[in-house]
């Protein structure tokens, strides 16, 4: 692992290689797996957790699902940066670069 | 015969109990190691009792089917199997999350460039110490540290996560410091630091084992010091002996809730322990289908839910907490399987097992009794 992330409006989330982000069929149910992890999600980390891919900007996430949910953008930009922290700070997710 | 139902116990649906979320395959006893607290059972089952390839790959189709999300491969050593490949290969191809469980030493760089191409998620490598010769007395395995440091390293050049596994005990538990030191000079992601859990061989060898309360409490505040120290950086993952807990651990989140175990040869176990249970009677992969058994296996069905527990489980405001604890531990300390993990601070039994033990870890400790095959020692209880 590498240095403590701070996730800001500018961080390119990404999942690290060994976190799977998965739709499991049979249990109709979206969830992370890591090594001896797995964190069933919410709809609302789903919706989040689908934007990310390494490219986009936390702001831009933000932007696309305040969108996308007619939301107001600070409350989603909060709402998804806190979310993201939680998992960084888990190690699920980093920064790409 | 898969439509009938084998008793008169409730099944996983009446009990409300969904499909298991993780698969633990031990692919094979056999291990080069010997370490004195192995979790295998006593009686090590040999070569040509193992499932075969496809057998295990019907398995694995099976587990997906159900909704299982992760594979642990696991032994024994399950490097010994020239078959790994096409186990791992068969995991990642159904979308199975595939770790693999390794004492590492049989492990060479083509082999885990090989398995990571095939889809190899995540490797667990055990560490017996920091300590050079106290690790290989420990795993019973000379020149075995010197190559788990080498394949931690090959491990990270293929990019593959890693994980420290590292039980500690009364014998390393002063390195706990140099076990967090080295799981970040390797690179890791996780280190998991385990306290012996006594049954099997382990409890054949508790006295040697077993640390006192005040060594307890001292790794205890290493451990979280380290963990905020190191968050971000390394998850650290960290199980007390339950002999001193208040509570005993809720044992697998709960026997037949959550995960199954299947041993070489396909019987399938509600924890990697359970055979240490003797009236258990597993089912076989090779008879029913992976479903028929979570969901009628005797094994499970005894000790689901609560109905089965006496007392003071059964009037216990937390029985659906940790479910009356390890019912392998309970089996091993009390004779009945049934009874409360003595464990548990409100057991009858509690004080006088855990004076034992701390008589125990007061003294010095005994020689090891090494884990292999065909040996049989009387139970030290
Ligand atoms: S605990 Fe030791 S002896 Fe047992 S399987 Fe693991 S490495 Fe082998
Ligand atoms: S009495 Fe049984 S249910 Fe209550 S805490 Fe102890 S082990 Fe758990």
């Amino acid at each position: 692992m590498t240095d403590t992330l701070k996730i800001t409006d500018d961080v390119l989330p990404k999942f690290p290689k060994h976190v799977k982000f998965k739709y499991n069929k049979p249990r109709d149910e979206w969830v992370i797996l890591a090594p001896e992890r797995l964190v069933k999600l919410d709809m609302v980390a789903v919706e989040i957790l689908k934007l990310v891919d390494g490219e986009k900007s936390v702001k831009n996430i933000s932007i696309e699902l305040s969108q996308k949910f007619n939301a107001p953008k600070d409350i989603i930009l909060k709402d998804v940066t806190d979310m993201l922290q939680d998992l960084s700070d888990k190690g699920f997710i980093e920064e790409n670069g | 015969m898969d439509d009938l139902k084998q008793n008169n116990l409730k099944t996983a649906s009446e009990h409300g109990i969904q499909a298991p979320l993780a698969l633990l395959a031990e692919l094979s006893h056999r291990c080069p190691l010997q370490c004195p607290y192995c979790s295998n059972p006593v009686q090590l089952e040999k070569k040509t009792g193992e499932l075969t390839t496809d057998e295990w790959k019907s398995v694995i189709d099976q587990a997906v089917e159900m909704g299982m999300h992760q594979i642990h491969l696991s032994g024994g050593e399950p490097t010994v199997r020239h078959d790994l490949e096409d186990i791992v290969e068969h995991c990642s191809k159904t979308g199975l999350y595939t770790n693999l469980i390794t004492s590492g030493v049989l492990l060479n760089p083509e082999r885990l460039n090989k398995l990571e191409s095939l889809g190899l998620e995540h490797v667990q490598l055990s560490f017996q110490d920091t300590d050079n010769d106290n690790a290989d007395r420990i795993g019973g395995f000379k020149g075995g540290h010197a190559k788990k440091l080498e394949v931690a390293k090959w491990v990270r050049d293929v990019d593959l996560p890693l994980t420290c596994n590292c039980v500690v005990h009364r014998q390393n538990i002063n390195n706990l410091d140099n076990f967090i030191k080295m799981a970040l000079d390797l690179d890791a992601e996780r280190v998991e630091i385990a306290q012996v859990q006594y049954y099997g061989w382990a409890l054949k060898n508790r006295a040697a084992f077993i640390p006192t309360p005040e060594q307890l409490d001292h790794a205890t505040e290493i451990v979280e010091k380290a963990r905020v120290d190191l968050k971000g950086k390394l998850v650290i993952d960290y199980v007390i002996p339950d002999y001193y807990a208040k509570h005993p651990k809720n044992c697998m989140g709960g026997w037949g809730r959550r995960f199954l175990n299947m041993n070489p040869k396909g019987e399938v176990l509600p924890c990697h322990a359970a055979e240490t249970i003797p009236h258990l009677k597993f089912d076989n992969v090779r008879d029913h289908s992976l479903k028929w058994i979570w969901e009628n296996s005797e094994a499970f069905n005894l000790y689901r839910g609560t109905d089965w527990m006496p007392d003071p489980c059964k009037s216990c405001d937390r029985k659906e907490i940790d479910w009356g604890g390890c019912r392998c531990q309970a089996m091993a300390l009390t004779g009945d399987a049934k009874n409360t993990d003595p464990a548990c601070s409100i057991s009858p039994l509690h004080n006088e097992i855990f004076d034992m033990a701390a008589e125990e870890a007061r003294n010095a400790p005994p020689e090891f009794i090494y884990r292999k095959y065909n040996v049989r020692f009387n139970s030290p209880i």
